[in-house]
């Protein structure tokens, strides 16, 4: 935006400002509103070739840069010919077009992002931003980085209780219930909850995190999913990128990162608050992984298997973020 | 009575860029937090068992058709985060290096001088104090809401990765409690919108053309204005030309503000 002083036309640009014709010494740094780009940019020779004559033709020596100044200036007008009501008027035009203009730019920008083709239940550019969420944040995310526990008394004997898919009871036996799992060598492996329970166990009461924003101290015992891959000597298989779950009847699933399921923290648990895990808390095992939030903790887990491709994910379908890491 | 109308820089052109972009960036974070506040929508304001408002009621959430959209309201406050992050920062980097915190940041005076601002808005007090550029209640709200637009980023951060960055989620009293400030913070920006806008009316045409033409005018007199006296095109008819009369660049004005380049 060019700032520029009511000058009168009969002085020259350079010398009336500097020396004011007031009776105020100038100050160390004078109040002198800023000269515009257009016009600091123009040579004193150039300014000099319009002294008196406001609407004075064109200079006749030619120099390409100066046919695109006459240009700018004749379609501008230039400030120290106008009278301050049309500097103030020129001034505010061009300032109110230009934000007009930038304005609309954004009115129209909003509407061609939010009516954008979906990726995943989300408009395509937002998808790529929460990606690119992923890429920023999966740095901070550290084996050294343990989510708070509690002792055991500050978790609620209440424990919350959300979202059904795969849940169905209909048609699910926990006494024939096995953990499924797709190895490398596709023999796979075929385990009991006795099994598990036969591996080292963790227990913590951490505060469990809910998409939909509320939070619960919780307690959960299991084995450390970095225990059961080393027990199970799965590290080919946990040397892909992501570990793919599913529920017994396929209807839930999810998809987690390698460095999240390897965390110290991820537990395949199969105890809440020192008791077997109950059916309706996803009994006989559960994923509880507290760097994610609780969408990805699935219940009921059935398959196991790896990838380096994302495995489905039914958040991630219905529009939500992939990663969930907190 | 010699009168003179000249134009002087008020706002930078920076600091204007940044002004309206951070607006509709601050109402998609706005929008698109209440889809995310509507999935577990706790807080209220109660004293005992005796609840005064809860936040929202449902005929809110209808209006402004809120529910159900989680998904959406992540997926754009976690996108424009950035925005808003990377334009408050270069806003308070700028205002550091060009030196344009010193009409910002309050002093001393800016106190006194806000509660004065305050009694000549309730028409208690007649004149206004002499201010350059802002005065001390704007001083003060200005400050206040950088601050503000910090704790958001903060206690955002504090909710977005409460495990990885669980030092900054404890030291806002953990993760529920982070939740209520970032909650609180972005109602404090919906009344200070209600209010500067009001004052923004109120003040004028001249002022908010400055935030968009970046000038301001002022009138040099022989006999100086009342101190506070605030002059705009409209209670000033007095119809100066520029070819007429020679403009004293330098002197005295009410706003005295250096150049911007």
């Amino acid at each position: 935006m060019s700032e520029t002083p009511q000058i009168p036309p009969a002085d020259n640009t350079p010398q009336s400002s500097q020396t004011p014709t007031s009776s105020v010494p100038p100050a160390p740094q004078p109040p002198q509103p800023g000269v515009s780009a257009q016009q600091a940019s123009i040579p004193p020779a150039s300014a000099d070739a319009t002294p008196s004559q406001p609407a004075a033709p064109a200079p006749k020596s030619h120099h390409p840069l100066s046919t695109t100044r006459r240009v700018l200036r004749r379609a501008f007008g230039k400030d120290e010919q106008l009278t301050i009501e049309q500097q103030i008027k020129r001034r505010t035009l061009i300032s109110f077009s230009v934000f007009a203009i930038l304005g609309a730019a954004a009115w129209k920008s909003w509407f061609l992002l939010k009516n954008q083709p979906h990726d995943n239940g989300v408009p395509k550019l937002l998808r790529k931003g929460l990606d690119a969420d992923q890429k920023v944040f999966k740095h901070t995310l550290s084996p050294d980085h343990l989510v708070p526990t509690y002792p055991r008394s500050l978790a609620s004997t209440h424990t919350r209780r959300n979202g059904d898919a795969g849940m169905n009871p209909k048609g699910f036996d926990p006494q024939a219930w096995k953990l499924q799992v797709t190895t490398a060598d596709n023999r796979g492996l075929s385990l009991g909850i006795d099994e598990l329970r036969q591996l080292p166990k963790t227990e913590f009461a951490f505060e469990f995190k809910c998409i939909e924003g509320w939070s619960q101290i919780s307690h959960w015992g299991g084995v450390k999913f970095s225990d059961f891959i080393k027990n199970y000597n799965l590290e080919k298989e946990a040397a892909m990128q992501y570990v793919g779950l599913n529920t017994p009847d396929k209807q839930y699933y999810v998809g987690i990162d390698m460095p999240s399921a390897l965390h110290p923290q991820t537990l395949l648990c199969y105890e809440m608050n020192g008791q077997p895990l109950p059916i309706d808390h996803g009994g006989p095992l559960r994923l509880i992984i507290p760097v994610k939030y609780g969408v990805k903790n699935l219940k009921r887990i059935s398959n196991m298997f790896f990838s380096n491709e994302r495995p489905p994910d039914y958040w991630f379908e219905r529009g939500y973020d992939y990663y969930c890491g907190l | 009575m010699k009168v003179s109308k000249k134009i002087v820089a008020k706002h930078p052109l920076a600091i204007r860029w940044m002004h309206w972009i951070n607006f509709p960036v601050l109402a998609v974070m706005i929008w698109s937090g209440m889809l995310i506040y509507w999935a577990n929508d706790v807080f209220s304001i109660h004293a005992g068992n005796k609840t005064y408002f809860h936040f929202f009621p449902d005929s809110f959430y209808k209006a402004l058709n809120i529910s159900y959209r989680l998904a959406e309201g992540m997926a754009f406050h976690f996108v424009f985060m950035w925005i808003f992050f990377v334009n408050g920062l270069i806003y308070v980097l700028y205002t550091i290096f060009s030196g344009e915190w010193r009409y910002l940041f309050p002093d001393r005076h800016s106190f006194k001088e806000a509660w004065l601002t305050v009694l000549h808005d309730l028409h208690i007090r007649k004149t206004a104090p002499p201010q350059v550029k802002y005065n001390g209640a704007q001083k003060i709200a200005y400050s206040a809401i950088i601050v503000m637009g910090l704790g958001s980023v903060l206690t955002g951060l504090a909710i977005y990765k409460p495990v990885q960055i669980h030092w900054m989620t404890s030291l806002f009293g953990g993760y529920g409690n982070a939740r209520v400030i970032h909650f609180i913070l972005t109602i404090g920006y919906c009344l200070f919108f209600l209010i500067h806008v009001f004052q923004v009316i109120l003040a004028g045409w001249n002022n908010f053309r400055a935030m968009v033409a970046g000038f301001d005018i002022v009138y040099d007199k022989q006999d100086p204005p009342a101190a506070g006296d605030n002059p705009s095109p409209d209670n000033n008819p007095v119809p100066v030309t520029g070819g007429s009369q020679q403009s004293p660049v330098n002197a005295p004005l009410i706003h005295q503000i250096p150049s911007h380049e």
